[in-house]
């Protein structure tokens, strides 16, 4: 049993300068044979063994990460989280996770950080007025906290944006989700990561998968640097390395992934107080509680692992954030990077059994995968668990390419990918 | 951000061109005659290689022309540049 994190453990250590506190999770040498092996350690990985050790009691799992837990697509994207999507499996899915994410910090006893200051979409013509409108309406009868504000009303929830009638897009209105927020990525992966070490999950780092061994009954285990594991269920959330993992198994995959650039400027004092984003100038901005804008740009449109992105799409986002924000002309970027996302033709995600018995997959989240964190995990595990879909992913299944049952969230998702 | 060599214009910026995706994948010949199963696999399976990938390119703010470039997709390092309907170059 860990020890709780709380104010009391916190000035205990502070007496030994915080050099005893306790390990959060273990540096495993990987077993012969797992119940489960779940391959990639970032927000979703995480979460879904640590639904599995809680909910379905499996706790003969691990985890293998190619690289250090977090260290790729959960510790590049821009910490935003909504659950205000047009489909009606869209919206249980994303709210659903919404809902688990209320709670999170307190189940798991670790500060994610999570800050529900809202998440405002806006419309720059009157197509944008439309479906934004409409967005508005399916969210509400979905059950999801959404309003429609007019452009007086957007000026009054973030008085810095420009609403001036004669810019190039100007604001014509826009929606608002209360409960939308942000959360910090890096805690999520850690709280998780603690949570599942807890239970007897092993997390493997630095162990990459190097082939999938399977026989006439489904798959046997995996090949990694570190040697073989022997598995009969193999669960894939790898993001933008799914199409790698999956070619393994000569499976292929709806998936094509891209660079998705994300950057952010020098910490200044408080001056947006929510999370803007902007479909039609694809443009969205927040502010770190280390005072940073946090500015995520759009995607490359070739395919390409290299994790960096062109300029000329930074340059786009940064004309359209100064265009809307003035006010942010004198403000120097500090950094500026890269992550690799797997974009479905829908885009929407695949949580899923595959043809092959024991294979799952989740994947295909494209930009927008952060938010959906714990929702995924959860959804995932009971996949794994039960090697049936939970009524909540059913729709996200991969034979939907075959069947055409898309679940088209291009657009429709309040942001371009 | 990369430079790639149009077979028409010559070297220009990777920003004067749209990716047109994995390259040499037949339309096919009966339509009406494919299964699902099939069609989806023309229409949405993807090889989305890491490592070297033959891909379509359009020279959208230049001859508008249409090619096939191989590209290392790990290093987005271009190792080829062909015109359509020529035959790939096998390494």
């Amino acid at each position: 049993m860990k020890k709780k994190y709380s104010i009391f453990s916190l000035i205990k250590n502070a007496f030994s300068y915080h050099e005893n506190w306790e390990k959060a999770w273990k540096d495993p040498v990987p077993k012969k044979e797992y119940d489960a092996v779940i391959v990639g350690g970032g927000g979703h990985g995480l979460a879904t063994a640590y639904y599995l050790a809680k909910k379905h009691k499996m706790n003969n799992i691990a985890v293998v990460e190619k690289g250090w837990i977090g260290g790729g697509n959960t510790g590049r994207n821009t910490t935003i989280i909504r659950s205000n999507y047009l489909w009606d499996a869209s919206a249980g899915l994303y709210d659903h996770a919404l809902k688990i994410w209320e709670g999170l910090s307190q189940e798991l006893n670790y500060n994610i950080m999570f800050s529900q200051r809202g998440v405002m979409n806006l419309a720059h013509n009157l197509q944008d007025v439309r479906d934004l409108k409409r967005r508005t309406h399916a969210n509400r009868l979905n059950g999801i906290d959404a309003v429609y504000l007019n452009t007086e009303d957007v000026k009054k929830f973030c008085p810095i944006i420009n609403t001036s009638p004669d810019i190039r897009y100007p604001v014509l209105g826009g929606t608002l989700q209360r409960r939308a927020g942000t959360a910090r990525h890096d805690a999520v992966a850690w709280g998780y990561a603690r949570g599942a070490d807890e239970m007897g999950v092993d997390i493997i780092q630095n162990c990459e998968v190097k082939g999938i061994k399977r026989n006439t009954d489904g798959v046997e285990g995996i090949d990694t640097t570190k040697g073989f594991i022997k598995t009969n269920k193999i669960g894939v959330v790898a993001a933008g390395h799914s199409s790698v993992i999956a070619n393994m198994a000569d499976l292929k995959l709806p998936l094509e992934s891209k660079p998705l650039q994300a950057l952010v400027s020098e910490p200044v004092k408080p001056i947006i107080d929510t999370v803007v984003m902007s479909n039609a100038v694809h443009a969205y901005v927040s502010q770190s509680d280390k005072g940073e804008l946090v500015i995520g740009a759009g995607t490359d449109d070739y395919v390409s692992y290299s994790q960096k992105g062109s300029h000329d799409i930074v340059e786009g986002t940064l004309n359209a954030i100064l265009e809307l924000y003035p006010i942010f002309s004198r403000m120097k970027m500090l950094r500026q990077w890269g992550g690799i996302v797997d974009i479905c033709p829908d885009a929407s995600p695949i949580i899923s059994k595959t043809s092959i018995k024991g294979l799952y997959f989740n994947c295909g989240w494209g930009t927008g995968g952060f938010k959906a964190t714990p929702g995924s995990g959860d959804l995932f595990a009971h996949t794994i668990a039960n090697d049936e879909p939970h009524k909540l992913n059913a729709a996200f299944n991969i034979n939907r390419f075959v069947s055409g049952d898309l679940v088209d969230e291009h657009g429709a998702a309040a942001v371009a990918h | 951000m990369f430079v790639i060599k149009c077979p028409f214009c010559g070297e220009r910026e990777q920003s004067e061109f749209k990716a047109g995706g994995e390259a040499h994948i037949i339309r096919p010949k009966q339509p009406t005659e494919l299964s699902d199963d099939q069609w989806a696999e023309y229409l949405f399976m993807r090889k989305n290689i890491k490592g070297i990938q033959f891909e379509r390119w359009v020279h959208t703010h230049g001859c508008r022309k249409w090619f096939n470039v191989v590209r290392d997709t790990s290093s987005d390092k271009i190792k080829a540049v062909y015109k359509m309907g020529e035959k790939p170059p096998s390494e």
